[in-house]
């Protein structure tokens, strides 16, 4: 798959070299760093930011940092923090206003992110991150009427890709088709390889992508290096933590929408809503307005909202999912099914997050493996209950 | 607010704020609800089709989607007949003329009700239901030849609680439309009927494969109606129902709105019978 004759090496003062070229083009250059015991985005200004030597033990429920006997800068799994957190920040200003003597005006917030100002240059986005980006073009800003912050953060981001050389125990990505490597979508997409050398095998997936590695003074691969770099994804695909089966998955959730695997799952799932925060896809919001006291400014912002809450789907009058097994069938039925309808492309990159970071360790793929294994379609019922009518509400 | 048309980018960041509306009138309907009348601060009014909704801003409260209730064919006074129900639509029905709210849209998919054209229309509403589909009748009154037998059936807890008193006495005079009220409770002196307004579903007279059918009132009511108009032969196909759910953006942003595989703010409001028949048969989704 890779392209021999546009495959370049770089060591590790290329690796520099990208970051100080980066840094110099304007980008405000982000990567993995190591914080409060987890990867997460943050600064990078020099390869020593990068989690040098650090790994990650992830299966449901848990998360731990482990010492590599290496000195791998890009040997963890996912992180545990996504680049939604830059692209898509939790909180957004979305106007502010001032009351005046003709009623108020109005202004447009500005967005900006926590991690320092657009435009951003993301160093080690996975593959399943990557495409996780991919359905926030298509949801946030492929629209009639497009996110406008999203739009201004993702307009410029340069994205650099790191093939997964070790991925976790919650991994599926290669059930999801999005990784170990990414294939496109990125500027750069590099195979970080520790033979004798500690070299990055290094491909431009774009016209800038392009111009930046020939102003690195990176040297043509070796072949023994591409062969090196294919075999690292061959073994991450390989020793994937899961597999998902995705076959007719739209069908099968539609249908088992009253599977008591759904009342199983309830019972042990808290409603907690980490699994919505964590992954990298997941997109609803809600709104909030803040007044001064004297109520003269106000400001209306955008905050993340999980569909785990019973605030989320509440009309006058109570939620219409108040059950637990309502949220987690929705969350997942959306994220599995409904999503292909109104996007395209499945709402899942299979990058794990949910499993590792859920307290009570559920696990998606488990979830559709019990429905896969012993279907119970509903029969289509009749849209009648026999409750008596309130005719008050509705509009 | 600088407008510039020129940058896409511009337009569409501005097209999410909310624009400044002068209340012109408010109208007690009932005592949890009224109507308001708005005009626009900045220039033109919004040009709507009858079914669609707005994002209603009161100032540093909230917003929240409202109907809009008005005539489709005056698009310079925006219309919204608002039920005080909690925080945000209570501080919009206590807006008083001179006040300035914001509202930001049309939103949404309306009723289409020129398909009615050349066959019968039956509107049948509960409770702040009407509020919507009072926009249709009044684009069906309009050009009124240009369709067969009208049926407005309406069904409200009790007759305190009826809307739009006025338009219904109007609407009942025009030629070969019926226009029946039922209510859930009545106090001795109503000279009405008393029930659900599936009764009046199954009394009216009209061609049923050639009917289209607007449908909006809590989903229970929906779904009894929706039988009942099916069995009685109306395919499902032209039984349109608009259905409510939380919306916090009105423009398919926000997944609030969701029903399976649809984001009701911008497929919906309005959806046939066909399209959501095994939605509505799902407790809690
Ligand atoms: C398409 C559509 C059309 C509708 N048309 C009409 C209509 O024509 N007439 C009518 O009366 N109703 C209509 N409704 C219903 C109306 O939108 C609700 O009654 C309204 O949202 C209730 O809001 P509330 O704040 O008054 O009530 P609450 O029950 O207090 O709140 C409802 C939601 O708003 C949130 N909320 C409350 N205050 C704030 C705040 N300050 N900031 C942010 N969020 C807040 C709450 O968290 C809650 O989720 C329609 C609904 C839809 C979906
Ligand atoms: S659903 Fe779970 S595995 Fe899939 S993208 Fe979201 S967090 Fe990752
Ligand atoms: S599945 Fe797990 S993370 Fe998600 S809401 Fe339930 S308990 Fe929380």
């Amino acid at each position: 798959m890779t392209d021999v004759e546009s495959a370049v090496a770089l060591d590790l003062a290329g690796l520099q070299a990208l970051v100080d070229l980066l840094a110099a083009e304007g980008y405000t250059v982000l990567g993995p760093t190591v914080r409060a015991g987890a990867v997460v985005p943050g600064r990078v200004t020099t390869v020593d930011d990068l989690p040098r030597g650090w790994g990650d033990t992830q299966e449901p429920g848990s998360y731990r940092l482990r010492r590599r006997d290496d000195e791998a800068l890009f040997g963890y799994a996912a992180d545990a923090i996504s680049w939604k957190s830059v692209l898509f920040p939790s909180r957004e200003l979305m106007w502010s206003g001032t009351r005046t003597a003709d009623g108020f005006s109005i202004t447009a917030g500005e967005g900006s992110g926590g991690l320092g100002d657009p435009p951003y240059a993301i160093l080690g986005i996975r593959a399943c991150d990557l495409h996780a980006v991919a359905i926030h073009d298509r949801v946030l800003q492929e629209r009639a009427l497009p996110d406008v912050h999203y739009a201004a953060r993702r307009k410029d981001a340069f994205l650099v890709t790191v093939s997964c050389s070790d991925p976790s125990g919650t991994c599926f990505c290669v059930s999801m088709g999005t990784g170990p490597r990414a294939e496109s979508g990125f500027d750069l997409a590099l195979t970080e390889l520790l033979g004798d050398e500690h070299t990055f095998l290094a491909r431009a997936g774009s016209e800038r992508g392009r111009t930046v590695l020939d102003r690195l003074g990176s040297r043509p691969a070796a072949d023994g290096e591409v062969v090196a770099a294919d075999e690292v994804v061959e073994r991450s695909t390989r020793r994937m933590g899961r597999t998902m089966d995705t076959t007719d998955i739209r069908t099968l959730l539609y249908d088992n929408a009253d599977h008591p695997r759904w009342d199983d799952v309830a019972s042990r799932c808290l409603s907690c809503g980490n699994c919505t925060m964590v992954c990298p896809t997941c997109f609803c919001t809600s709104a909030e307005d803040h007044t001064s006291l004297a109520g003269d400014t106000a400001e209306h912002w955008r905050v993340w909202d999980s569909c785990f809450t019973s605030d989320f789907s509440y009309l006058h009058g109570g939620s219409v999912r108040s059950s637990t097994k309502s949220r987690y069938r929705q969350w997942m039925t959306h994220k599995l099914a409904s999503w292909i309808d109104q996007f395209g492309t499945s709402g899942c990159v299979g990058c794990g997050r949910c499993l590792t970071w859920c307290p009570v360790g559920i696990d998606i793929t488990e979830e559709v493996a019990a429905i896969r294994a012993d279907p119970r379609p509903t029969a289509e019922q009749t849209p009648i209950e026999q409750t008596p009518i309130e005719q008050g509400g509705g509009g | 607010m600088p407008v510039d048309v020129a940058d896409p980018a511009t337009a569409a960041a501005d097209a999410l704020l909310p624009r400044p509306f002068r209340v012109v009138a408010n109208r007690r309907e009932t005592s949890d609800t009224v109507t308001l009348e708005l005009e626009p601060l900045d220039g033109d009014g919004l040009a709507f089709a009858a079914g669609q909704f707005t994002m209603l801003q009161a100032f540093g409260v909230g917003e929240v989607p409202i109907s809009i209730s008005g005539d489709p064919a005056r698009p310079g006074l925006l219309v919204h007949t608002i039920r005080d129900v909690g925080g945000v639509t209570r501080a919009l029905c206590a807006a008083e003329v001179g006040d300035v709210l914001g509202a930001r849209g049309p939103y949404g998919r309306g009723w289409g009700v020129s398909d009615a054209r050349g066959g019968d229309v039956v509107v049948v509403a509960g409770g702040i239901g009407l509020a919507p589909l009072r926009a249709a009748v009044l684009e069906v009154v309009r050009a009124r030849s240009g369709f067969g037998r009208v049926h407005v059936l309406y069904g409200a807890r009790t007759e305190d609680d009826l809307l739009f008193g006025d338009d219904l006495e109007e609407w009942a005079a025009e030629p070969d439309t019926e226009v029946a009220v039922i209510v859930d409770r009545a106090a001795t002196s109503w000279p009405g009927r008393v029930g659900l307004v599936t009764e009046l579903v199954r009394a009216a007279a009209f061609d049923a494969p050639r009917t289209l059918a607007l449908v909006c009132g809590p989903e229970v009511m929906m779904r009894f109606v929706g039988a009942e108009l099916t069995a009685r032969g109306v395919p499902a196909s032209q039984v349109r129902l608009s259905l409510e759910r939380n919306m916090r953006c009105g423009v398919g942003l926000c997944g609030h709105c969701q029903l399976r595989e649809y984001l009701l703010c911008v497929d919906g409001p309005v959806l046939s019978l066909d399209a959501v028949r095994p939605q509505l048969g799902i407790r809690e989704l």
